[in-house]
């Protein structure tokens, strides 16, 4: 779309859209931060998360989310790899058993189903931060470079990401991850990576374009300010906002995505323990033990929807447009 | 307009090339060998290897391979399957399926999501949008072979309300089930998107106008907030197609739609490269051609926009 | 209180004051904002009347509350966060306040029709001017969508926008600053109302195009006999078409003249401000004169006379108790007709 040069009198919402972008567009109003009020920016945002019953919810998940990754044997003793045929084959849950092992109940292989969702964290919260990680190095690192220089730097990185961004994000990665027989988690971070880092280069390269045409920008160099005095202390840290919010949004999405490619049978495979196998393996006992899918489901759920309040409550924070 | 489109289509063609390019790569580079896989555990004669993978072309370097492939491609022939049918007929039977699949699924994105934001930005900040958010989330939550599980487990075994798989595609009762849990997602995104221009042009200029005008608020709701507030919508739902295909490879799945997700999947089971390659290729080019397509009617909804 | 028409001299003009009741009459309006930070007080106890024909100007700096009785007259606050607390807003007598949605909504754009400052944004973007402007016909007239056109085109021809037939079909952008404005006036006029509110109809433009659109206003106001209140900052465009002023500061009218004694004489220290700050030829190399300090800030006005903080003549009184708008007289005790002033010291301001 590079293309559709707008007339003066238009708005600027003619940002470059994808999937995932439009996705967070939908949710970050064009031009979300503007020039500052008299509290700052930052101060200003943490005042509106505050006040946020959501920013709090997911919050509060998110610790707890990343207590369960990090150690998991805190939260049950029961193994998730020890299956008991004979004694567990598909029991129901005992809600009444806080933190046992019979607590969801035993799957089709007779295994703690609570254990299985308690270790199934660690995949998911490894592939979807590796994943925004990776992305945002890379993505963030090649937006800037394009929007701040521009010309035939600009040219070649927008390309590369037409050429990437042709790629619908699942199916591609379906195709990636096919072609590899060991999928472990670094496999799948890297393949979700090398198809999802156009859309922070998107929002980067267009946040750092608006940031440099701003007057203190041109202010800053007309006082004689080096290219990269400009880049990280003026135009980078005015192009932050948008690119955090989408990341954070982006997370939910990645852990969304790995959940379905194991799912598939595409993703992260056995020995590793990930809640899109477990749901994958429950399909078919669906119809009379429900809980056998429903619990891992369900926490799939939760941390999605952890990630992506979060990535919510701090755009609204951070767009006074929508206050 | 006429120029701005042939110049749009030009510039498809270095991305058309690189994608196709990138996909290839992925699915002939990868470790393993799909001709000898065809005869699973037993051991293979080396000479019928041989003369397959002559047969396929699977001999010759990668990008012989590719040209070969994308010459042939121009003159509409997509390759054979290792089973010996035209991928182009394959796909011929499976597109029409997703077709009709997105076509529903499209429908009730629109309807219900435009729906929803719509009355969530009118009350925003009232209970209604509140509800309207703290839905949306939940569904965004939930991936979407969780949500097709849980439909089917919910309308079609217990309520036994809509049939669980699909037989026939021409059936729209049918396709109502996994055409929803295929929107689901898309209709989440519309709806905010929508409640957040709704919101946003609610306070605009233009609207203190109309109602300066002595308007009516069916007018100037219906006709000023609407005009302004679907054209970021419709960029949406341009750049959606691109998710609503991955999703169309789970939904088919699960609901055991013979469309061109099932074909892909299929594919991706026997590393069968021409299909994956073929069923990629078509997806990168509508989806290349939907962009345009809602560039172009981006310009008609904002005047404002001019092609250069 | 006064109210400002009692003796207006604008009430002599030709056929203005056909049954004594003024067309608009504001009475003792409030208006407030209920915020994250507090209750902002932007209009408290506004009294003012317009005539058919006549045009009152009302001055004050951006927060003084002039735009926001305009938009409580006109019936488009945003309703929260704004409030009317107490008043009434008369039109031909009848209070607008209590009157159903409905009915008040026919008066709009039909009877009282508004000009807004910045045509770009106050024009739908992706809606040709002519569909904009024929509107107006289609639902207040029931008028068909081509005899609207063949009327948007007539109403673009009244406010001479060259080639109206051809421009009916463009969009607000392609136009200029100054014809966005003679539309949005063509917009205003279309079913000739009664009254017209312009707020800052000519801020967004070039000085030399202001005086355009302003002599195009005056006119059409004179051909249909229309009210006129016009709002402003800028004393210099008061001048040439208001009959009568009332000043505002911090939600209250602290004076209110006939246009030329105000300029002549002001009896409040605030307006004597303003006009003191108005660039002089004859001064020439003199500083030029500023109020100092800032407009209060409506969560917190100040006690007492608003404008206390900033007064070259405050005393003690000023701080403690608000003044009334009351009848200004001559040093002999003549009635000044239609002057009004908000001050505890308007006579050493008047005369000396």
């Amino acid at each position: 779309m590079p293309d559709v040069t707008k007339t003066k009198a238009g708005t600027d919402t003619g940002v470059d859209a994808g999937p995932l972008q439009a996705a967070a567009d939908a949710v970050l109003a064009p031009g979300a931060v503007s020039q500052g009020k008299p509290r700052s920016l930052w101060g200003d945002a943490w005042y509106e998360l505050r006040h946020r019953p959501l920013f709090w919810v997911s919050a509060v998940l998110l610790v707890l989310l990343l207590a369960i990754a990090a150690f998991p044997g805190l939260f049950t003793g029961a193994n998730p790899r020890d299956g008991d045929l004979t004694n567990h084959f598909l029991t129901k849950p005992e809600l009444t058993h806080f933190f046992q092992a019979d607590w969801f109940g035993y799957d089709g292989q007779g295994r703690s189903i609570y254990a299985r969702v308690i270790y199934g964290t660690r995949a998911s919260i490894m592939v979807g931060v590796g994943v925004t990680v990776v992305v945002t190095l890379v993505g963030g690192l090649l937006g800037m470079v394009a929007g701040y220089f521009g010309g035939w730097i600009d040219s070649i990185v927008s390309r590369i990401v037409d050429i990437f961004f042709g790629l619908p994000f699942l199916l591609g990665s379906m195709v990636v991850l096919n072609a590899f027989t060991e999928r472990k988690v670094y496999v799948v971070i890297a393949a979700l990576a090398f198809l999802g880092w156009t859309t922070i280069a998107r929002v980067m390269r267009s946040s750092v374009i608006t940031a440099k045409q701003a007057d203190y920008v041109t202010a800053a160099r007309a006082l004689g300010a080096g290219t990269g005095r400009i880049l990280f202390r003026h135009v980078l840290p005015n192009a932050l906002a948008p690119t955090i919010v989408v990341a954070t949004i982006a997370l939910g999405a990645y852990i969304s995505a790995e959940a379905t490619l194991s799912f598939l049978g595409l993703g992260l495979a056995d020995p590793t323990i990930s809640w899109g196998i477990d749901i994958s393996d429950a399909k078919d006992a669906i119809r009379d033990n429900p809980h056998v899918m429903l619990f891992p489901a369900g926490m799939l759920s939760l941390t999605v929807f952890a990630f992506i309040t979060l990535g919510d409550a701090v755009r609204d924070a951070l767009d006074p447009k929508l206050r | 307009m006429g120029r701005y489109v042939a110049r749009r289509l030009l510039q498809m063609i270095p991305v058309f090339i690189g994608t196709t390019l990138i996909i290839f790569l992925m699915v002939h580079v990868l470790p393993g060998d799909p001709i000898r896989a065809m005869w699973g555990d037993k051991a293979a004669d080396p000479a019928q290897v041989a003369s397959l993978r002559h047969e396929f072309g699977l001999d010759q370097p990668l990008w012989k391979q590719y040209i070969d492939y994308m010459a042939d491609l121009f003159q509409g022939d997509f390759g054979k399957t290792f089973g010996g049918r035209p991928v182009s007929e394959e796909m011929g039977m499976a597109f029409p399926v997703t077709l009709r699949l997105a076509a529903v699924a499209l429908t009730i994105e629109i309807i219900i999501g435009i729906g929803l934001g719509a009355w969530a930005g009118l009350k925003a900040g009232r209970a209604v949008d509140t509800g309207v958010l703290i839905f949306t989330l939940i569904v965004i939550s939930m991936p979407v072979f969780v949500l097709g599980y849980l439909a089917r487990f919910i309308f079609a075994d217990e309520l036994g309300w809509l049939p669980p798989n699909v037989q026939d595609s021409m059936d729209l009762q049918q396709l109502l089930l996994p055409g929803f849990v295929l929107a689901m997602l898309s209709m989440a995104y519309v709806a905010r998107l929508t409640r957040t221009t709704f919101a946003e042009n609610l306070r605009a200029d233009y609207m203190r106008t109309a109602l300066a005008k002595g308007l009516p608020r069916r007018r100037i709701v219906g006709v000023h907030l609407l005009r302004n507030s679907l054209i970021p919508v419709v960029t949406f739902l341009g750049t959606d197609v691109g998710a609503l295909v991955g999703g169309a490879v789970v939904t088919e799945g699960i609901f055991n739609v013979q469309g061109v997700g099932n074909l892909l999947f299929k594919a991706l089971g026997q590393r069968e490269g021409t299909t994956i390659v073929g069923v990629v290729t078509i997806f990168v080019l509508v989806i290349l051609l939907i962009n345009l397509l809602v560039d172009l009617l981006y310009a008609v909804l904002d005047p404002r926009i001019r092609y250069a | 209180m006064t109210t400002i028409e009692k003796t207006a001299d604008g009430a002599v003009r030709e056929g203005a004051g056909d049954d004594g009741t003024p067309l608009l009459e504001v009475r003792d309006l409030h208006v407030e904002f209920h915020t994250r930070d507090g209750v902002a007080k932007a209009v408290n106890g506004v009294n003012y009347s317009v005539r058919a024909g006549e045009t009152l100007a009302v001055l004050g700096e951006s927060g003084s509350g002039k735009s926001v009785t305009a938009q409580a007259i006109m019936g488009i606050l945003d309703m929260p966060p704004g409030k009317i607390p107490q008043g009434q807003i008369l039109f031909r007598g009848e209070d607008m306040l209590t009157m159903a949605a409905e009915e008040r909504r026919k008066i709009r754009g039909r009877k009282i029709a508004m000009i807004f400052q910045d045509a770009l944004s106050a024009l739908n973007p992706v809606l040709s001017v002519g569909y904009q402007l024929g509107e107006m016909f289609r639902v207040h007239q029931g008028l068909s969508k081509k005899e609207a056109k063949a009327k948007a085109i007539e109403l673009m021809d009244r406010v001479r926008i060259p080639a109206a037939r051809e421009r009916v079909s463009d969009y607000p952008h392609q136009f200029s600053g100054g014809m966005r404005q003679r539309i949005m006036i063509a917009m205003a006029m279309a079913l000739e109302p009664d009254l017209i509110i312009a707020d800052e109809p000519t801020t967004a433009l070039d000085v030399t195009v202001q005086a355009q659109v302003m002599d195009l206003l005056a006119e059409l106001q004179r051909e249909y006999h229309m009210g006129l209140i016009l709002i402003t900052h800028d004393l210099g465009v008061v001048a040439d078409v208001a009959d009568k002023i009332a000043v505002m500061y911090a939600g209250r009218i602290v004076e209110t003249a006939p246009v030329h004694e105000l300029y002549k004489r002001p009896a409040h220290p605030y307006t004597r401000g303003l006009l003191d700050s108005i660039p002089r030829l004859d001064r020439k190399g003199q500083e030029l004169y500023a109020i100092k300090g800032l407009p209060p800030n409506l969560l917190k006005i100040p006690s007492g006379c608003a404008f206390n903080p900033r007064c070259p003549k405050a005393e003690d009184i000023c701080r403690t108790d608000v003044p009334a708008l009351v009848p200004v007289t001559e040093q002999d005790g003549t009635e000044l007709p239609g002057r009004g002033s908000a001050c505890h010291f308007w006579k050493e301001t008047l005369h000396g």
